[in-house]
């Protein structure tokens, strides 16, 4: 990773803590708007454990997505390379994140939203899986560490959100920083190999003015101030899983 | 013992024997054929998706794996409650659920995305999961069967026949409330998420581990050529009443929980009003078939001692067993997860829509092979070891010696 990158991101942050400060007290539902750039990642040292120090997570406003988060699946398809299967049905393909168009039945409220891996603090998936390989990393990343996975696929009956995917078939041209496997399952990582060399998640590079990303444990973080500010609805909060990716506007 | 001498004896060398065998080894060489397949193209061949990611060999495996621990029932009624009349069938009981267990687990490893890591299975363990729990429970199982029949053989050691009936009955028990804790802990899917579920399936395998029991008892002794007496089977005819009554009133508990609690109704009305095929496996396969009509066998006066009769209510016991399972395993993930309760939700990835499964030969070859595999070890087990009393006609198994 870059110096200048991470240096590009942190004086976005500056902006955008400013143009947080700035507007949030006037039109709070204006926020994210202002917000040119997308939260800030300080790279981390190769030799370096992660730690809780930090909890990553993201705060995406469903309002300020035109194409209700297309743009942001399609950025995550392409760093994973996930979906391009070429033998399995289309119920077989992997799926690490979707646009769900959701109507309310009474109002016909409607409006549309990414979804992937929530993230989430509890996570059935890591409950369930019998080897550990469903894991959740010190900074809240929940993910699959494919080498002892053994493909029972609990972690998919467990996940509320329909968000783990199970590769059917073998796969050729891998991205290198993204290892799949047939027989194992697999998630958004929330782009573990971009956030430790200091890079924002594919999909939040995709949608800077919609999606706010940084350390959910920093009171001070761009994230945590909009979400002190406009909130960040969680998707089946009653489950209590308390996720690391939030929603405004649903 | 009864008021005879129970005479146990290996059976003999026979042309049907190896028949049996043979037919057996066709179908294991099926499920090999189908594991093999699978492994080597990936899961795409299956029926199986990214949305009913369980299918039909979780259905055998299931089955097999309730069914283990009710077949050792039998022995545990002998050995735990000391009725007489049950302590001779006490071997084929633990033999016949070692089998079925084996056979259950076979199915379940080989569709793993990685059979290969089976060692990481059994050397790496995550204890809040209830599967690895149930890695632990199943060899314990094993173990523990395997030392009951070696209390029930080896007069040496029969000191600790009692103690390991009790072990192995306690074991079970935890087993079973294991393999329904499998869908009990899944907080997201409103049709499993009930600590229903564990008693559940204890009563499930109840009935069909006795079900199995009573078709695999009446075989091996007509096969071989050893009489069976009413007294015995009649024993075991009205308990399989009792036990099917069993599964009914806990299934009645848990729909009319489903239906009465809101968040629930939606996926019980599906299966039980508006679920296609698991509508009709659930009403037909599962009430009419699996559990009326044995009960209409098992009480008809007229069919009071008609061994057909007795055999037809076994089957159809299990089943209306798989029913149930298929019913809850691919009805339960055929109904979508609720992402917003009270929305309509649509995606390119099936949200909001009733998942649809049809299963692959190949998982149906890899279950039966299971089955196979099953009948298989019963069949080697009574012919090299003492397994099977010689009699069981009404002499031998005296009905007042209580």
């Amino acid at each position: 990773m870059n110096q200048n990158r991470v240096d590009e991101y942190r004086r976005n942050f500056m902006t955008t803590l400013g143009g947080v400060a700035a507007v949030a007290a006037v039109v709070p539902s204006f926020v994210l708007q202002t917000a040119h750039a997308a939260g800030e990642v300080a790279a981390k040292p190769v030799d370096q454990a992660v730690t809780n120090a930090k909890r990553w997570g993201m705060l995406i406003d469903v309002t300020k997505l035109t194409d209700g988060g297309a743009g942001m699946v399609a950025a995550c398809k392409k760093e994973h390379g996930w979906g391009d299967e070429a033998h399995s049905a289309d119920t077989q393909k992997a799926h690490w994140a979707r646009v769900v168009k959701v109507t309310d039945k009474l109002t016909q409220n409607s409006f549309s939203l990414p979804v992937m891996c929530q993230h989430c603090e509890n996570p059935p998936c890591v409950d369930v899986c019998p080897t550990g390989a469903s894991m959740k990393r010190a900074d809240g990343i929940v993910q699959v560490n494919k080498h002892i996975c053994i493909g029972c696929r609990y972690c998919m009956m467990a996940c509320p959100y329909k968000a783990r995917s199970f590769v059917h078939e073998a796969l050729q041209d891998q991205k290198p920083h993204s290892p799949r496997g047939m027989g194992t399952v697999e998630s958004c990582n929330m782009c573990v190999h971009r956030i430790d060399a200091g890079k924002l998640p594919a999909c939040v590079e995709a949608a800077p003015d919609a999606v706010i990303f940084g350390d959910l444990n920093d009171p001070n973080s761009a994230v945590s101030q909009a979400m002190k500010t406009i909130g960040g609805k969680q998707i089946r909060a009653d489950l209590g899983l308390n996720t690391g990716v939030r929603y405004h506007g649903i | 013992m009864a008021s005879q001498a129970i005479i146990f004896r290996e059976t003999k060398d026979s042309k049907g024997f190896y028949i049996l065998l043979a037919v057996l080894g066709a179908f294991l060489a099926l499920g090999a054929l189908a594991f093999f397949h699978a492994e080597h193209h990936g899961h795409h061949v299956t029926g199986m998706t990214n949305q009913v990611v369980w299918g039909l060999p979780h259905v055998f495996a299931i089955g097999l794996i309730v069914a283990a621990s009710g077949a050792l029932n039998v022995g545990s009624i002998g050995t735990v409650f000391g009725k007489k009349i049950y302590q001779p069938m006490g071997r084929l009981s633990a033999l016949l659920a070692i089998s079925l267990l084996v056979g259950g687990l076979i199915v379940l490893v080989l569709d793993l995305g990685h059979p290969d890591r089976l060692i990481v299975a059994m050397t790496t363990y995550n204890f809040k999961s209830i599967f690895a729990w149930n890695i632990i429970l199943y060899n314990g199982f094993l173990a523990l069967s395997a030392v009951y029949i070696w209390t029930m053989m080896d007069r040496k050691v029969k000191k600790f026949y009692k103690l390991a009936g009790v072990a192995a009955f306690t074991w079970r028990l935890i087993l079973t409330t294991g393999t329904g804790s499998i869908f009990g802990f899944l907080v997201a899917r409103d049709f499993y998420n009930s600590a229903v579920m564990a008693p559940l399936f204890i009563v499930m395998s109840f009935a069909m581990g006795l079900a199995v029991f009573i078709l695999v008892l009446h075989f091996a002794y007509t096969w071989t050529g050893r009489p069976l007496g009413d007294v015995v089977m009649n024993r075991l005819r009205y308990l399989l009443a009792v036990f099917i009554g069993g599964v009914l009133l806990l299934e009645g508990a848990r729909h009319f929980t489903g239906l009465y609690i809101a968040q629930k109704a939606g996926v019980e009305n599906f299966i039980l009003f508006d679920g296609g095929i698991y509508t009709q496996l659930f009403w037909v396969g599962q009430i009419m078939l699996g559990s009326l009509l044995p009960l209409s066998l098992i009480f008809c006066r007229k069919l009071a001692n008609n061994r057909v009769a007795l055999l037809l209510a076994a089957l159809f016991t299990i089943v209306g067993g798989f029913a149930q399972l298929y019913v809850i395993l691919i009805g339960g993930q055929a109904y979508p997860l609720v992402l917003f309760p009270g929305a309509e939700v649509s995606s390119d990835f099936f949200d909001g829509v009733i998942n649809a499964y049809e299963p692959s030969i190949w998982e149906l070859m890899l279950g039966l092979g299971g089955v196979a595999l099953t009948l298989f070890m019963v069949t080697i087990g009574v012919k090299v070891l003492r397994f099977l009393p010689d009699s069981l006609s009404d002499a031998v198994a005296d009905p007042h010696s209580k």
